[in-house]
């Protein structure tokens, strides 16, 4: 174990329930009851219902638009266009990328399930009607389903929206030194070459996204309530968009039942629900079915890799040269940072140390769904862990070396921290060794090798995959991270009340991660305050501090580390205080567990409690008033965890099914504020991980219909096919985090898609298989046996 | 077309249309608003109510189906405004995280501990099988299913 016993037992009591402790979730009183409010459940007087029109097509000109039958149905009160969005310059929309989307089509349609037409009407059965009877009319095109395809030189523009645009690039962007990168490879012994693709994935979160639009037409003031990951950034987009004063704007973000990365962008329909609600002067509500969900909400992944690693025959790494080719679908909407058009994919190079690399990728328009999403992952940082752990698991095989061994001798040592990396980014902390060989003892890895040995001599098929990933997260220092020029700052603001009672608001907006206790948790270690006395704000920008929100698991190591920042603001006010009520000099006092005291005579002390109260009550002369304050973080550095997850699966040889039959994932994310909460955070992840890798695929005909647009062809896995999983840790906290936290939620679903897939490929290697592509179905690992066969 | 449906033990008399589902009749009709629609079309379960005591997709369900029938809803769990076993283990075992499975799972979980109060790992697995998590793995909704047998063969033996 890598950890120190301050960092492992908690400093408070179980009453007070700071860091480390395993605290009751305190949202969970509302959900088990029933009481949650979520944004179906938001009605306000006078209510309309908005359904939308889709286009059946991928890619087809729009002659002409009949809206004659909807409108004459019986409580149809408006049919929207984007004809008529363009009078209001509203038929187009920036994308968190700096592209532009379309917000109705006007010219044509650009996917299958593009947004056309927009019914207004009394009731949502109604809506539906409205929208099954406008008639379009429409003239197909050539259809581009691949960004190989889009680069072919006939193949057809699709962003003829784009003036002088001759292609179908979105983007292009490299990294590393090219130089240093051919001389690594010209000193290889040789050439390790993975390509794969990472398929096109799809968060879907249970609840939908949704929003109820109220813009009053006597005041101006718009009340949007939206399934928003990111409340504060989607108040601004919005003043920009539709050039509505940024302080008559209210975001509000009501519970979310799930985000991972969903609920980031701004979509289409909401904007024309806020339109529909200025023009009409009445609220309207949109809330998506879940085939509008899969078709056309943010996608993810569906990467296109080719990752080559230059080695030496005595198992060290010298480079690493890394080709994307991304289908970015028909806009380029990734919600990423500005200076990252491929999100943060240069952290491919890894856990390991060695001194060149490069990366370059590009983004294609297709005749898709756009996206690029970070489905549970910080920018694209899922695609570069799979791509590098996948990758050194066969450079393993092809020198004959066991890949546990192989990792070893090439990982990045304890000593080496803080470490920059060949494509520029400086990790923070890690002991990666340590983990895998805890992993490897939970798993009995020595054994089962042998067991695995013994099995092949019976025919049987296991395999043993590992992943020992390290992510980025935390987004991010302000000098290199903004999102369309807004600084990837966060804040935290609380307020103690006079009986020692605390509101702490926050710029973030939890899904599910359990933010009311999580960050309670971090003020009552701060300041001794209970967790069960402290009240957590979010999703409200008219009363919540400004910052970027929720996803990249960014919001403990930014609005996290806000909420200690100002929690110890407020423990230095605090002693003034006290110094006053214990009649000593303010240099003479300290503050620990909730107590000021003077120095050297402990029995002369105060509680924050009443600290608080003087406040209020008998404040010293000349001192502001009142117990509150705010804080803006802006990280230092990123925060990297990391870890090493193991999978042990046997594969059917007859019918090429895999079953997971052990998982172990070790996780060191710094130090834990929730133990119970991050354990929660690890078995989602490690499940979503499992769902890529054997059965979510969002895929598509060479007409561009998209499969996998419901439920049953969008495989999610039930509790019946899930793995078991069973967690170890590690603690190595972030030095330069207040608390030494990293932040977890994502870790899992980036770290162990590769240990399945590995698994799988670890039980056929031996008959020459070296890559199965995700998910990895029956049908493909059957069709993988026959060819080695052959 | 008039209906008269019992919810949580309150009789219910309205006039719908043919088509409406029962979950919007729930939802919108009862502004019983803990009863979630995910996707309507049966495959994640997370409108599940007990239809006279078993459990349905609601979605799939129409409001006129209900008829004469009696219905349980998340909101219905509570009794004598005391959590149910299913309610206090939930948040015991952290079986929830974005809670908007969470009302279909417990009403599902309470159904299979009636019948089975000790149910294997398996035996849960199979019973919320019709019922999609995305954000906890399932593992502590099976602990948390398990541990709602063990708090109400306590209370029943108490």
């Amino acid at each position: 174990m890598t950890t120190t016993a301050d960092h492992r037992s908690p400093q408070t009591t179980p009453e007070v329930g700071g860091i480390g402790h395993s605290v009751k979730r305190h949202e969970d009183d509302r959900f088990i009851q029933g009481a949650g409010n979520y944004i179906d459940d938001i009605v306000l007087p006078g209510m309309l219902h908005m359904a939308l029109v889709r286009s059946p097509w991928a890619h087809a000109t729009i002659n002409s638009i009949d809206s004659s039958a909807a409108e004459a149905i019986d409580g149809v009160l408006a049919v929207v266009t984007g004809e008529l969005l363009a009078e209001y310059n509203l038929a187009w929309m920036p994308t968190m990328s700096g592209d532009t989307q379309a917000v109705l089509a006007t010219d044509k349609v650009r996917f299958q399930g593009q947004e056309v037409a927009a019914v207004i009407a009394t009731d949502p059965y109604i809506a539906k009607d409205g929208a099954d009877a406008v008639v379009v009319d429409y003239d197909p095109l050539p259809v581009i389903t691949s960004p190989l395809q889009g680069l072919e030189s006939d193949a057809p523009i699709i962003r003829t929206d784009k003036e002088d645009k001759t292609d179908n690039v979105a983007y292009e962007w490299s990294s590393g030194d090219t130089d240093l990168t051919a001389d690594a490879f010209a000193k290889a012994d040789r050439v390790v070459t993975l390509e794969t693709h990472y398929p096109r994935s799809h968060p879907s979160p249970l609840e939908t996204c949704g929003i109820v639009a109220d813009i009053n037409p006597v005041t101006g003031q718009a009340d949007l309530y939206m399934t928003s990951q990111a409340p504060h950034a989607h108040r601004t987009v919005f003043a920009l968009v539709a050039g509505l004063p940024e302080h008559k704007i209210r975001v509000i973000s009501p519970d979310i039942g799930g985000g991972f990365g969903n609920k980031v962008p701004v979509y289409p329909g909401y904007v024309v629900a806020t339109a529909a609600s200025l023009v009409i002067g009445k609220p309207v509500k949109w809330v998506e079915t879940r085939y509008e969900n899969l078709i056309s909400t943010g996608f993810a992944r569906d990467y296109h890799m080719k990752g080559e690693l230059a080695v030496t025959n005595d198992g060290k790494i010298l480079g690493l040269k890394v080709d994307l080719l991304s289908d970015q679908g028909a806009f380029y909407s990734d919600a990423q940072p500005t200076n990252f058009p491929a999100g943060l994919v240069g952290i491919v190079t890894g856990s390991y140390d060695y001194p060149a690399a490069q990366v370059s990728a590009k983004g294609v328009y297709t005749n898709k769904a756009p996206g690029g999403i970070a489905y549970r992952c910080s920018f694209r940082v899922t695609e570069a862990s799979y791509l590098i752990e996948r990758l050194v698991q066969n450079a393993a095989y092809e020198l004959e070396m066991d890949p546990a061994e192989f990792r070893a001798k090439n990982f990045i040592q304890p000593d080496q921290f803080p470490y920059e990396s060949p494509t520029g980014f400086v990790y923070d902390s890690g002991d990666y060794e340590t983990a895998m060989r805890l992993a490897m003892e939970m798993v009995g890895y020595e054994e089962l090798r042998a067991e695995q040995a013994k099995a092949r001599e019976e025919g049987r098929l296991i395999g043993i995959g590992m992943a020992s990933f390290t992510e980025v997260v935390g987004a991010g220092p302000s000098e290199e991270f903004d999102i369309l020029g807004l600084k990837m700052t966060d804040s935290a603001e609380l307020r103690v009340h006079p009986t020692g009672k605390a509101i702490l608001k926050l710029s973030v907006r939890s899904q599910g991660q359990g933010h009311e206790t999580t960050f309670a948790q971090i003020v009552a270690e701060e300041l001794g305050i209970p967790a069960g006395d402290v009240k957590v704000i979010e999703g409200d920008t008219d009363n919540t501090p400004y910052g970027l929100g929720t996803y990249a698991s960014r919001s403990t190591p930014t609005a996290g580390a806000a909420t200690s920042m100002v929690s110890r603001k407020l423990a230095e006010k605090g002693k003034d205080i006290a110094a006053h009520l214990l009649e000593a000099s303010v240099d003479d006092i300290e503050f620990a567990s909730g107590t000021y005291s003077v120095k050297g005579s402990p029995e002369s002390s105060v509680t924050i409690q009443d600290a608080v109260f003087a406040a209020y009550t008998n404040p010293p002369p000349g001192l502001e008033g009142g117990f509150e304050g705010v804080s803006y973080y802006d990280p230092p550095n990123m925060t990297y965890p990391f870890g090493t997850y193991i999978v042990v699966v046997e594969v059917d040889e007859g019918t090429g099914q895999w079953k997971v039959d052990r998982m172990i994932a070790v996780d060191d994310c710094g130090v834990r504020i929730n133990p119970m909460i991050v354990d929660g955070q690890i078995h989602g992840g490690l499940t979503e991980g499992f769902a890529m890798s054997n059965m979510q695929w969002i895929t598509f005909d060479e007409h561009g219909n998209c499969i996998g647009a419901h439920l049953d062809n969008y495989m999610i896995p039930t509790a019946w096919e899930t793995p078991r999983f069973e967690l170890g840790e590690t603690v190595t906290p972030s030095p330069h985090h207040p608390i030494g936290a990293k932040g977890v939620g994502e870790s899992a679903t980036v770290g162990s898609p590769a240990a399945y897939v590995n698994a799988v490929v670890d039980a056929l290697q031996h008959r020459g298989v070296t890559n199965i592509d995700m998910p990895v179905l029956p049908d493909r690992v059957w069709q993988a046996l026959q060819e080695s066969k052959a | 077309m008039e209906i008269t449906v019992t919810v949580n033990g309150t009789e219910h008399t309205a006039d719908v249309e043919p088509r409406t589902l029962l979950v919007d009749f729930i939802r919108t009709n009862l502004a019983l608003t803990g009863t979630h629609i995910g996707c309507d079309t049966t495959a994640c379960g997370v409108c599940t109510v007990l239809l006279d005591g078993t459990p349905v997709k609601s979605c799939t369900v129409f409001a006129v189906q209900a008829n004469g029938k009696s219905i349980t809803t998340v909101e219905g769990l509570k009794q004598n405004g005391e959590l149910a076993p299913i309610q206090a283990a939930f948040k015991e075992e952290h079986g929830l995280q974005c809670g908007f499975c969470t009302p279909a799972m417990m009403l599902v979980g309470s159904k299979l501990i009636e019948e089975n109060p000790s149910p294997t790992d398996d035996e849960v697995r199979w019973a919320i099988s019709g019922n999609l998590c995305r954000c906890t793995g399932y593992i502590n909704i099976v602990k948390s299913i398990q541990r709602a047998g063990e708090l109400t063969k306590a209370g029943s033996d108490a």
